[in-house]
C-alpha cells in the first residue's frame, strides 16, 4: 500500500472539498463535507479498494488520513 | 428590458435523457431542448436518436448510442458525458405475464432494463462525479408500482423498486442539494403500452374510462418533468407525482 495513492483514493470519495485540502497529515473529521456518507463511502472504499472491512467505531477513532491508512494497512 | 417570467426555463443546463429514441424519453429530450437545455439523449438505436435530435431547436445536443443493460456502455457513455444538471431515466420496457406463467427469463427482460440499468447508470454518473450540485434527477416510475393489473405483476414490481430505490437516493445526494422525484403515469400512448396482445381497439374504449376521457400523451410526461428539472421545483425532493388523466386504476 502506498500513502500517496491512499491519500488520492480517500479524496475521491469527496465530491466538493478539492483534493487540495486533502494529505496524510489532514484531520479529516474537520473537513466540511465529511459526514456519515463520507463516512460510508470510505469504509466502502476500504472494502472494495483494499480487500480490509473497516468499522465505523475504527473511522471515529482515526484523526488523520494517516491513521486511517496504518489502520486498514495493519488489518 | 428584464427577461420575461419563466421560473420554468432550463436556460443553462445540460440534461441527459435515457430511452430518448421514442415514447415518453423522446417527447421529454425535445421537450427540455425547446425549454433551453442542452440535450444529451441516449438510446439503443442510433437511426432514431438522429430522428429525436433533429426535431430538437439548433444547439449543443449530442445522440449518444448505448444498451444500458451492459456495464460497458454504462462506462462508454459516462465517460464521454460534461456535468449534468439534470437526468431523466426513461429507458425501460413493458412486459404482460401472469404470475403463474413467470419464468426467470420474463423476470430478467423487465428487471434488467427498468431496475438494474437505471440503479448502475446512477451509480456511475455519482462516481464519476458527473451530476453538478443543486442538479435535479427524474425517474419515470408508474401508477402500476400500486395499481394491480393482470399479466402486470413483473412490471409493476419493476417500477415499485424503482420509486423505493429514488427515495433512498434522494436523502442520499440532499446534502449537496441535488434533488430526485419520480413520477407515475398512467397509461400513456406509446409503444411500451402494445405488450401481450393488447390491441388498440380495446385501449380506446378503455382511455374514455378515464375522467380526462383519454390516456395521456408523452408530452403531457415531458411537461412535468420539465417542471421537475427546472428551479421552479427546487424544494421538490423524494417526491413521486402520479400523472393520471383522474384515473384511480390502470
Amino acid at each position: 500500500m502506498d500513502i500517496n495513492d491512499f491519500v488520492a483514493n480517500f479524496a475521491e470519495q469527496f465530491d466538493e472539498t478539492d483534493p487540495s485540502e486533502i494529505q496524510a497529515s489532514t484531520a479529516f473529521h474537520d473537513l466540511e463535507e465529511w459526514s456519515s456518507l463520507t463516512g460510508m463511502a470510505v469504509i466502502a472504499m476500504a472494502r472494495t479498494q483494499y480487500g480490509k472491512p473497516i468499522i465505523g467505531k475504527e473511522l471515529r477513532q482515526c484523526v488523520t488520513v494517516e491513521d486511517l491508512f496504518n489502520l486498514i494497512k495493519n488489518k | 428590458m428584464s427577461a420575461p417570467f419563466n421560473p420554468f426555463s432550463l436556460s443553462g443546463k445540460v440534461v441527459l435523457v435515457t430511452g430518448a429514441s421514442s415514447g415518453i424519453g423522446q417527447a421529454t429530450a425535445i421537450a427540455c431542448a425547446k425549454m433551453g437545455a442542452t440535450v444529451i439523449a441516449t438510446a439503443r438505436n442510433k437511426q432514431r436518436l438522429d430522428c429525436t435530435i433533429s426535431q430538437m431547436p439548433q444547439g449543443e445536443h449530442m445522440a449518444i448510442c448505448a444498451d444500458l443493460t451492459l456495464q460497458n456502455d454504462i462506462d462508454a457513455l459516462v465517460e464521454q458525458l460534461p456535468r449534468l444538471d439534470g437526468l431523466v431515466q426513461c429507458a425501460g420496457v413493458g412486459s404482460r405475464v401472469l404470475c403463474k406463467n413467470m419464468t426467470k427469463d420474463d423476470i430478467q427482460d423487465v428487471f434488467l432494463p427498468n431496475v438494474e440499468a437505471p440503479i448502475l447508470l446512477q451509480a456511475a454518473l455519482l462516481r464519476k462525479k458527473k451530476i453538478n450540485r443543486a442538479a435535479s434527477i427524474v425517474y419515470i416510475a408508474s401508477r402500476a408500482a400500486v395499481a394491480p393489473s393482470i399479466g402486470n405483476a413483473a412490471y409493476s414490481a419493476s417500477k415499485g423498486a424503482i420509486l423505493s430505490y429514488a427515495r433512498c437516493l434522494a436523502r442520499e445526494l440532499a446534502p449537496r442539494q441535488i434533488r430526485v422525484n419520480c413520477i407515475s403515469p398512467a397509461m400513456v400512448w406509446t409503444n411500451l403500452i402494445f405488450n401481450g396482445g393488447v390491441d388498440k381497439q380495446q385501449l380506446e374504449e378503455d382511455e374514455l374510462k378515464y375522467p380526462l376521457k383519454r390516456y395521456g400523451q408523452p408530452e403531457d410526461v415531458a411537461n412535468l418533468a420539465l417542471f421537475l428539472l427546472s428551479d421552479a421545483a427546487s424544494w421538490m425532493t423524494g417526491s413521486n407525482i402520479d400523472l393520471t388523466g383522474g384515473a384511480m386504476e390502470l
